[in-house]
């Protein structure tokens, strides 16, 4: 390569591809380098025939590429028109492995050892990473391969999968189709499955049995030949027939690579990016960064930037961003008349937690966000709402009602709601507005980022979220002054599913707050655990301890992952002690724990078998996983009479699809949780949905706006398999017209036959299903609505588990 | 009757229109809902139907064709009409508060209340006319109502026994693996033995018909009569018999337990396959009645 580029840009996604065509467009010289052979890897390793969605759809597109939704196919191929017609000077088959040099010369070097002389450097390599390679010899060998695109693609041949993580074991299934007739065998280095979901698990394990897979543990591929492995077992070593190996052994993060260059991420954290000026430019000057690895997942913000990036580049200072659009209309009902650079940096002044935040961070934070003016004494919420929102106050102050009359003044620049971003339960207060007031409304997903990329504001939330906390559980007067003992020694302590966090009969005077997820209390009766209780995220415990000055008197562990929050017992009563009402009320909140304790007690004497049905189902209960739910589906197989009058009421209300898989799922006693969503507390499906559609809605429940790309990200993060990806099947004719005439194919799910009869060579778009509780529904539940005999209930692992349930049965 | 229907009961119900979601701490079944309420209106309505039958002196004597006669009669034909829709209401997914239990629950229990409603209507007035022909499919159709309460109060929990958590593709699934195991077991096996084997592959596990089907017996099991065949046979290859011997037992287990699922299920069906096509024959024969009174009176 001769001679110096104005701009060089590394990935040809859509971020470096629109970065490309608009240098070319510009008459920049410039050069796209490629890692493979194609152009946008990404999208070119979706599966085939996939409908790519051009969300979010209010943004306009800006670039000089074609983009809209349309098959995968359909879109590589515009590009490389657009591409070919834009003379982009694409090098492929050129991986950069090193840049050096500083703003003006730039040495970029690729993996064949060529150089690049470039004044900038635009990087858009996304954060796909490198897949690991096999460490033996052999692992050059072109027939192995890191990814299956179609299952299909294998017929009648030898397979061996190397890996043991969920990608791995899914495409051993995939593969190990029986119609396809392939031989597979998958290696774990290990002796358990440690890293994959529980449901993959046990269907590799089911497969194992039935002899469609030959699992080999603790084995390790030792030499690749041409149709052959030889593996590294315990017994020695083993030469098998194999066409086709493939890797799976995940991948390399790009951000080593990234940092190697100088640029600076905002945190350690796995959430977090490069810190970013306005003009994409990193802490490297004339190295900018763009498109899936600057925090943007998303197909038309990716082209955007690119297009944007290189105008910056180019000097163009007077560009407005795509979205400035979007933000004016959220800056559009305030009282005051400010452009929207001024309105974002009279936040950045305002409010604490903002301070921080880069002018390009913030932007992004208020397209997540919203902006209100609230009237003095207009309610912002009421206690008992559910919401997860963060708010915060850019001017004016908040009321906190704490007691019915009593209210307690929250000051301009701070924040409120944070309770709910942290436990995800319902709102502790009602809250009005003091003053005339502007308040800031940030989602639960936008809250968590910033604090995940802007440490200072993550300090000042968890500071400021124990403080309330502390104050709604202990009430009685207590204020922000007399926390500071408590507040001083606390530590927050990550707890993992299972763990005990007291063990009965220990010493200790700590005391803990539960900050999120859910703990259950047992207590050791006649040799056996008995379950006592069921703490859900806000409650305390170790207190017992504190009072009487005596050995722990019954186990704490969690149900789920969990966080709390451990204060010293000397903190704890120093508190008490500066106020007496606190010490009385806390006294008899344990008088009353106590007395409850001992019902369970005096019951297990007379009623055994009650008392250890009620802590077997508990157990049952909360090994499902139903600890971190808010609200779950259970059935009584006493009285299910197997109709699925339930599913198909729920595919009836729903376009046409069912959201509970009835049958599947454990039972105890025969108490059945089927599969089907439970709201959970931290819902995992919410953690990587790059169009960000998976809300918590009004009524506690997790469910999906319009806007699903279909990656299925939120399936796989989901640990209860509860989601599936499912296109709408077409609508059928009217429930009278098939009692009377027998048309269509009746109450329910269509069958996949009938679909596709129906739409012949047309193939719709397949998007996250999963319940949402019937959201907007007045009636409620269809389930549980359309249930003949009762079977079918809707629950709170809370409620459900409380010791009612223990006193009706055990009287 | 005001009481059973608390205000607490249509406050909940109020609020379960708005938005608030209702979460039952317990189950409760269709016969128990409410505390009995329906078992206790249509106990009401027939201890008044009795009582005020006695009590009243209708000349010339109690018959369908009193005032008294047609009261009862257009009672029991509307609540009829009424028990019907409940076919409708079960499938009609409307977004307003409903509980297909609680229909179920009134459907029993009023249902139950046609066999004095009907009975006392016709002044005990029986013979061999078209009306006492809905008279009696009025009783078949509450009889197998009867039966469907029996099987439903006493099945699911041996459906749930039976089942042990495994899907119905589940059950299937396993016995595709042993067919599968079976197969490749079975290679070595002389042609004498092979037979009986590929006879079992062949075997569709939801074949034998709707008598197998509901009593659960499966005479002509192809599976069971390859283990037996083996199981006698003798000569060579022996290690490689008992090893289908043994996947065939295996195979057969897993049968068993698919054949009982079904068995559960059909039980839990079948009666309504009486229930409703009788139900439209009582609406015929209701309807050639009304119509026949008021031609010949
Ligand atoms: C299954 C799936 C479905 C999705 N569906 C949608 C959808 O429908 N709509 C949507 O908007 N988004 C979707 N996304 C997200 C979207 O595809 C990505 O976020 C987007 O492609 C990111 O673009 P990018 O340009 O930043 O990086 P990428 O598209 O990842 O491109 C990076 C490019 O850089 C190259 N590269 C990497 N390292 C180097 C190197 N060292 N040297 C040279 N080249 C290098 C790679 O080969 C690749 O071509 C989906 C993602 C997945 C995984
Ligand atoms: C629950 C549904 C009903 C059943 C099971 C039923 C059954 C009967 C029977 C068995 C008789 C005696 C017939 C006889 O005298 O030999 C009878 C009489 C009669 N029913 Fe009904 N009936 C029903 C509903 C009705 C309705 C809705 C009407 C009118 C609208 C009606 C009107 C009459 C009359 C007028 C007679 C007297 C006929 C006579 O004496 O010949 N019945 N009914
Ligand atoms: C003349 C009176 C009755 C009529 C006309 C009637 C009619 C019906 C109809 C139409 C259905 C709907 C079936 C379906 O669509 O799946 C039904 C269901 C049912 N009936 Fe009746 N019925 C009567 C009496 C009874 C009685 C007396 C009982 C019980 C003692 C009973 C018990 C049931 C039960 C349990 C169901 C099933 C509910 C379900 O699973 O959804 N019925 N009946
Ligand atoms: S989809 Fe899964 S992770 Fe998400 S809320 Fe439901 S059960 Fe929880
Ligand atoms: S609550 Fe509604 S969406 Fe959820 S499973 Fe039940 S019917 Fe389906
Ligand atoms: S509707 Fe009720 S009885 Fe029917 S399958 Fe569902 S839970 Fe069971």
């Amino acid at each position: 390569m001769s001679g110096l580029v104005r701009v060089a840009i590394i990935g040809s996604g859509p971020a470096g591809l629109s970065a490309a065509a608009r240098a070319a467009q510009l008459g920049l010289s410039h050069v796209l380098l490629e890692k493979t052979d194609h152009l946008s890897d990404t999208i070119f390793k979706y599966q085939k025939g996939k409908r790519v969605l051009a969300t979010p759809e209010r943004l306009d597109l800006r670039s000089d590429c074609r983009f809209g939704e349309a098959a995968r196919e359909t879109i590589l191929a515009d590009w490389d028109a657009d591409a070919a017609a834009s003379k982009v000077e694409v090098v492929y088959n050129a991986e950069v492995v090193e840049v050096t040099g500083a703003k003006g010369a730039f040495e970029i070097r690729t993996a064949k050892g060529d150089t690049i002389a470039a004044e900038a450097i635009v990087l858009a390599i996304g954060t796909q990473g490198n897949p690991n390679r096999l460490r033996c010899p052999g692992n050059d060998l072109p027939h192995i391969i890191y990814q299956v695109d179609d299952p299909e693609d294998f017929k009648d041949r030898h397979i061996t999968v190397v890996g043991s993580g969920d990608a791995g074991i899914e495409n051993a299934l995939g593969v190990a189709e029986e119609a396809l007739e392939n031989r597979v065998t998958i290696l774990n280095r290990s002796k358990e499955f440690a890293r994959a979901k529980a449901k993959n698990v046990a269907d590799l394990t089911e497969a194992g049995e039935n002899g469609t897979i030959d699992i080999r543990t603790e084995t390790q591929p030792k030499l690749v030949e041409e149709g052959w492995l030889t593996l590294e077992t315990p017994d020695g070593d083993e030469r098998i027939a194999c066409d086709t190996i493939v890797a799976r052994l995940g991948s390399v993060a790009p951000r080593a690579f990234v940092e190697a260059m100088g640029i600076e991420f905002t945190g350690p954290d796995r959430e977090a990016f490069p810190k970013l000026s306005p003009t994409f430019e990193t802490s490297v000057p004339g190295l900018y960064v763009i498109g899936a690895l600057a925090g943007y997942p998303l197909i038309k913000h990716c082209m955007n930037q690119g297009y944007d990036v290189v105008e910056f580049i180019n000097g163009n200072t007077a560009l407005t961003p795509a979205d400035e659009k979007d933000l004016a209309a959220i800056f559009a009902g305030l009282p005051q008349e400010k452009s929207v650079s001024e309105w974002l940096d009279f936040l950045r002044a305002r409010v604490r937690i903002f301070a921080d935040v880069s002018p390009l961070q913030m932007r992004e934070f208020m397209l997540d966000s919203t902006v209100g003016f609230y009237r003095q004494g207009e309610v912002v919420f009421e206690k008992g709402d559910p919401g997860s929102s963060l708010f915060a106050i850019a001017e004016g102050h908040a009321e906190v009602e704490v007691a019915p009359g009593v209210t307690v003044p929250i000051e301009e620049g701070s924040i409120f709601g944070e309770v709910g971003l942290i436990s995800g339960r319902k709102r502790g207060a009602t809250i009005r507005a003091g003053a005339d007031s502007i308040f800031v409304e940030v989602s639960r997903t936008a809250a968590l980022k910033l604090m995940a990329a802007v440490p200072g504001a993550k300090r000042a939330i968890d500071r400021i979220s124990l403080e309330r906390q502390l104050l709604q559980i202990f009430k009685g007067g207590l204020t922000v002054e007399d926390l500071a003992p408590v507040v001083e020694g606390a530590e927050v302590v990550r707890v993992p599913a299972g763990k005990v966090v007291l063990t009965e009969g220990d010493e200790g005077d700590d005391v803990y707050v539960i900050r999120s997820g859910s703990m259950v209390v047992e207590k050791d009766i006649g040799g056996k655990p008995i379950f006592l209780r069921y703490l859900p995220a806000g409650s305390y415990f170790g207190e017992m301890a504190v009072l009487s000055g005596e050995k722990r008197n019954a186990t704490v562990k969690a149900a789920v992952g969990s966080e709390v929050i451990k204060l010293t017992g000397a903190g704890f009563k120093a508190m008490l002690a500066a106020r007496p009402q606190v010490r009385e009320a806390t006294e008899a909140a344990v008088a009353e724990r106590a007395a409850m304790n001992g019902f369970i007690e005096s019951r297990k004497a007379s009623y055994a078998s009650a008392v250890d049905l009620y802590s077997d189902t508990a157990s049952f209960i909360m090994k499902e996983g139903l600890g971190e739910a808010t609200d779950a589906l259970l059935i009584d197989e006493n009285l299910c009479v197997g109709c699925d009058n339930c599913e198909k009421a729920c595919a009836d209300s729903h376009e046409g699809l069912s959201r509970l898989d009835r049958e599947a799922g454990k039972t105890f006693a025969h108490l059945h949780v089927p599969t089907s969503c439970r709201h959970c507390e931290h819902p995992h499906c919410m953690a990587d949905c790059p169009p960000n559609v998976i809300h918590r809605g009004p009524d506690g429940e997790v469910f999906m706006e319009p806007g699903c790309i279909g990656c299925g990200n939120c399936m796989r993060n989901c640990p209860y398999g509860v989601i599936r990806m499912e296109a709408t099947p077409p609508p059928k004719p009217g429930l009278l017209s098939w009692l009377l005439l027998g048309r269509g194919p009746g109450p329910g799910e269509p069958s996949p036959k009938w679909t596709k009869k129906r739409l012949g060579e047309e193939k719709p778009k397949k998007i996250a299903v999963k319940c949402d509780m019937c959201k907007g529904i007045a009636g409620g539940p269809a389930c549980v609505r359309a249930c003949p005999t009762g079977a079918a209930i809707r629950v709170s692992p809370e409620e459900f588990l409380s010791i009612a349930r223990l006193e009706e049965d055990a009287g | 009757m005001a009481s059973l229907f608390s205000g607490k009961i249509l406050r909940r119900r109020a609020r379960a229109t708005q938005t608030e979601r209702v979460r039952e701490r317990r189950h409760e079944g269709f016969l128990r809902y409410a505390g009995f309420r329906w078992a206790k209106i249509s106990g009401g309505l027939c201890l008044l139907v009795i009582v005020s039958y006695a009590l009243i002196d209708v000349q010339p004597r109690p018959n369908g064709g009193s005032w008294y006669g047609y009261t009862l009669g257009t009672v029991g034909a509307l609540l009829i009409l009424w028990l019907t829709a409940l076919g409708y209401r079960k499938r009609r997914m409307t977004r307003d508060y409903w509980s297909l239990k609680a229909w179920t629950s009134a459907h029993v229990y009023l249902g139950l209340s046609l066999i004095v409603i009907g009975t006392w209507h016709t002044g005990f007035q029986l013979g061999w006319n078209v009306h006492t022909l809905a008279w009696a499919l009025m009783m078949l159709v509450i009889l197998s109502g009867l039966y469907g309460v029996i099987v439903y109060a006493t099945l699911p929990a041996a459906l749930s026994n039976n089942r042990d958590q495994m899907t119905q593709m589940q059950m299937l699934e396993a016995i595709r693996a042993f067919d599968r195991q079976l197969h490749a077991a079975a290679q070595p096996l002389g042609a004498a033995d092979t037979a009986p084997v590929l006879a079992a592959l062949e075997e569709d596990p939801f074949a034998g018909g709707i008598r197998a089907r509901l009593t659960g017996r499966y005479p002509r099991c192809a599976t069971a009569a390859a283990q037996r065949a083996l199981a006698a046979a003798t000569g060579g290859e022996a290690e490689a018999r008992a090893k289908v011997v043994a996947l065939l037992t295996q195979k057969q287990a897993a049968l068993a337990r698919l054949r009982a699922h079904l068995r559960l299920r059909a039980l839990l069906e079948v009666w309504l396959y009486v229930h409703v096509p009788l139900t439209f024959a009582l609406i015929a024969a209701l309807s050639a009645h009304v119509i026949s009174v008021f031609f010949y009176w």
